[in-house]
């Protein structure tokens, strides 16, 4: 039997992951700051695998305990889902400095911070698949989310990296843009429908996406062009445009 | 954030704060807000019975929590659908005990309807217990005989006595994802009573009845009945190999909201006619997956907008069985003659049954969708008077614009059913549009 990490996998995407995974009969490991939010997660997901399920905690913003939280896993996995993600608020961002720190520690500090001591790991065991979700916002920095874009283009930038380091191990890695999701993080925001992936939706296509190998994702086909446009207007124009 | 929202019906259409639930702390959070509120799954009930100024949506709240693999007794939140459970359970032997005519509703609104299947029984008949978030924020654990009288009013309660946070259901054995499925084309509505009224052993049965049909064809009907095929009853190979599973067909989209004359009574004739000759004369068996037999609506995703912007609403009523062979035939003359044409139009009779507030009581029902016109409304209520006069009632879930007199009259126990809510909800919490109309709270 395969396993499975998830890291952060108390978001929706997270959740609609795993039971992807459970119900390809892969054992789960979930990770998350606090466990007590999984718990019933866990649950399910071990009647839907059934297999136990493990639950760890682990928090991106304390690099320091990386290595130790991979090391003590039971199992060593064979596919890692890096989910978790921090879109935080621009606005405070701007002039609260915690606030954007954090921002960039989640997405950017803390993923890298993980992954290189995973990268190293499945290196040495020449097996093994990265998953890592990213966002669109990463692929050009815009006025309303460029600290969250500008850390995810850092990952997005890493994972690129990795890839290609990895590619010689016989370890793949594929990075995720996932368009809007309907999701906690974007509750309350009127988003287009037809550019909105469900969560299981999305699931569906990151896993059928993953045993295709594939590197580079965008969810839905549209926001591929949409995102070729928007990197393709000319710095002179997209800087007098409100995005 | 204000977010426009209707039920299946796509009638009435409201601007509400939809608060999506994901864990049982926020339940605590969100109930304790002001302003009523009601809960809502997936939003399968046709009218405004799930629909408040703020929603609370359960649709994430969907982990299953338990499960006895001996026995077949599963535990779980309230938003987990019945798609999901067949998905997860079918394979390893067990399907649900009842089921309505899609399987996208969640464990909450198939409680909160009590809803009922093709076989006899309601769902709430297999609830073994459940747990309510009240008003006041208290979860109670009810069941037949625990709180008992609490669970027989949230049972068919439309979610007026509190939140269904999670419920453990009885489920069933089966041998196959299979059903035997025999179907017979009735003349008219005696041989289609009479057929009913002798069924026999069959587990399931439910009749497609053309009511644009007039004069001696009136009531002509296509009957259908069926039973779990046992893995001895399958036909081919590929069936055998695997009986647990199939692969539907992929499913079908209306992707947009049809101009509303698209149905009119010309298509609706012509299908109703197309329907009844596709059938064989006679019985006629065969076997087919649980899919086609139980949802053959939900095939098509997003079916209810052929209906048009200006929405539809199925009128279902039920008639007690003595007044049923008197009743049936004059409101079928009504509806025939009015020249309204249902689209879809279903027959069912129910066994013995014991409800307070629930649906479901020994007899007749009657379930046809209409198109919202101008004229409809006036004629449904004509409709009321007599279903009132046979002593029959109407469906809640289907249920956008009777009158108060037609549900107090309807259901021996509304005066019952309103002062409990009064009583275990005194601050009026849990209103829906429905819940208001009907004067429920007054
Ligand atoms: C195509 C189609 C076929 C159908 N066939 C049948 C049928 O054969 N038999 C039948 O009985 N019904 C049938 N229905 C109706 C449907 O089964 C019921 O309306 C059911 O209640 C819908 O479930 P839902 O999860 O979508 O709930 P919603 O429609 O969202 O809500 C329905 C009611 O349940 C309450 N509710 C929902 N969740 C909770 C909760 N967690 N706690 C408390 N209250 C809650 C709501 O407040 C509301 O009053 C059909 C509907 C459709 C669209
Ligand atoms: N929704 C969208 O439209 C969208 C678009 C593009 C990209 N994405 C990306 O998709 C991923 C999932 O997004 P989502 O929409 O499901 O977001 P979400 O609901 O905000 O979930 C984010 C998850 O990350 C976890 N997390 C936050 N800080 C953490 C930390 N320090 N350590 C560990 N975990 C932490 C959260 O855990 P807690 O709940 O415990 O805080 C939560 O489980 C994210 O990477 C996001 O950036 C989303």
């Amino acid at each position: 039997m395969q396993t499975a990490l998830i890291l952060g996998a108390g978001s929706d995407l997270a959740r609609a992951l795993a039971r992807r995974f459970a119900t390809a009969s892969y054992r789960l490991i979930l990770a998350e700051p606090d466990t007590s939010l999984i718990e019933d997660l866990a649950k399910d997901l071990e009647i839907r695998s059934q297999a136990p399920v493990e639950t760890v905690a682990f928090d991106a913003l304390k690099p320091e305990t990386h290595q130790a939280f991979y090391d003590s896993l039971s199992v060593k996995p064979d596919v890692v889902l890096c989910v978790f993600g921090y879109m935080g608020d621009q606005l405070k961002a701007e002039t609260d400095s915690a606030e954007r720190l954090r921002v960039m520690n989640v997405n950017y500090t803390g993923a890298v911070s993980i992954l290189e001591v995973i990268a190293t790991d499945f290196a040495a065991r020449k097996a093994g698949t990265l998953i890592g979700i990213s966002s669109c916002a990463g692929d050009r920095g815009r006025q309303s989310n460029y600290i969250y874009g500008s850390a995810k283009a850092g990952f997005t930038a890493y994972l690129s990296g990795l890839r290609n380091r990895l590619f010689h191990h016989g370890v793949h890695v594929m990075t995720v843009k996932p368009g809007f999701m309907r999701t906690a993080m974007t509750e309350g925001l009127d988003l287009p429908e037809i550019l909105t992936a469900m969560p299981d939706r999305a699931a569906e296509i990151i896993f059928h996406a993953f045993t295709r190998k594939r590197n580079v994702i965008y969810l839905l086909w549209m926001w591929k062009w949409i995102m070729m446009m928007v990197r393709n207007v000319p710095e002179c124009v997209f800087k007098r445009m409100k995005m | 954030m204000k977010r426009k929202t209707a039920n299946w019906g796509n009638y009435p259409t409201i601007e509400a704060d939809v608060l999506t639930l994901r864990n049982q702390r926020q339940a605590n959070e969100f109930i304790h807000r002001d302003g009523p509120m009601i809960a809502r799954g997936l939003g399968r009930c046709y009218g405004d019975s799930a629909l408040s100024e703020t929603i609370l949506s359960t649709e994430s709240c969907n982990n299953l929590l338990a499960f006895d693999s001996e026995k077949g007794i599963l535990t779980c939140e309230a938003g987990v659908s019945l798609a999901n459970i067949l998905d997860v359970f079918t394979p390893r032997g067990w399907f649900l005990p009842v089921t309505p005519g899609t399987k996208f509703v969640t464990i909450g609104g198939a409680i909160a309807a009590d809803v009922h299947g093709k076989s006899s029984g309601s769902f709430c008949d297999y609830v073994l217990s459940m747990q309510v978030m009240k008003a006041d924020g208290e979860i109670l654990t009810c069941s037949k005989t625990e709180n008992a009288e609490f669970f027989e009013t949230t049972r068919g309660g439309m979610g007026l006595t509190g939140l269904i946070l999670q419920a453990t259901i009885q489920l069933i054995p089966v041998e196959t994802a299979y059903i035997r499925e025999e179907t017979v084309q009735c003349k008219d509505l005696d041989s289609v009573m009479d057929l009913f009224d002798h069924m026999g052993k069959w587990t399931y049965s439910v009749a497609w009845i053309d009511c644009v049909a007039t004069g001696k064809n009136m009531g002509r009907s296509v009957m259908m009945r069926g039973e779990h095929a046992r893995r001895a009853d399958l036909v081919n190979s590929t069936q055998r190999r695997d009986p647990l599973n199939f692969h539907g067909l992929p499913k079908l989209d209306v992707p947009i909201m049809f101009p509303n004359f698209a149905l009119n009574n010309l298509s609706v004739k012509a299908f109703n006619m197309a329907y009844y000759h596709k059938c064989p004369k006679g019985a006629h068996e065969h076997i087919v997956n649980y899919d086609a037999f139980f949802y053959p609506l939900d095939f098509v995703n997003n079916w209810n907008r052929i209906y048009g912007r200006r929405g539809f609403t199925q009128y279902q009523f039920l008639l007690p069985m003595e007044s049923s062979y008197e009743g049936l035939p004059v409101l079928l003359e009504k509806i025939s003659s009015c020249g309204l044409g249902s689209f879809l139009a279903v027959l069912k009779k129910f066994g013995p049954h014991e409800s307070f507030i629930s649906f479901p009581k020994p007899g007749y029902f009657l379930a046809l969708d209409f198109p919202i016109t101008k004229k409809l409304f006036a004629l449904l209520d004509e409709f009321d008077k007599l279903v009132l006069k046979y002593g029959g009632r109407l469906y809640l879930a289907k249920d956008v614009r009777m009158k108060p007199e037609m549900f107090f009259k309807g259901y021996e126990n509304a005066d019952t059913f309103c002062e409990r809510i009064k009583q275990w909800d005194p601050q009026q919490k849990f209103q829906s549009l429905q819940s208001r109309r009907l004067n429920i709270h007054q």
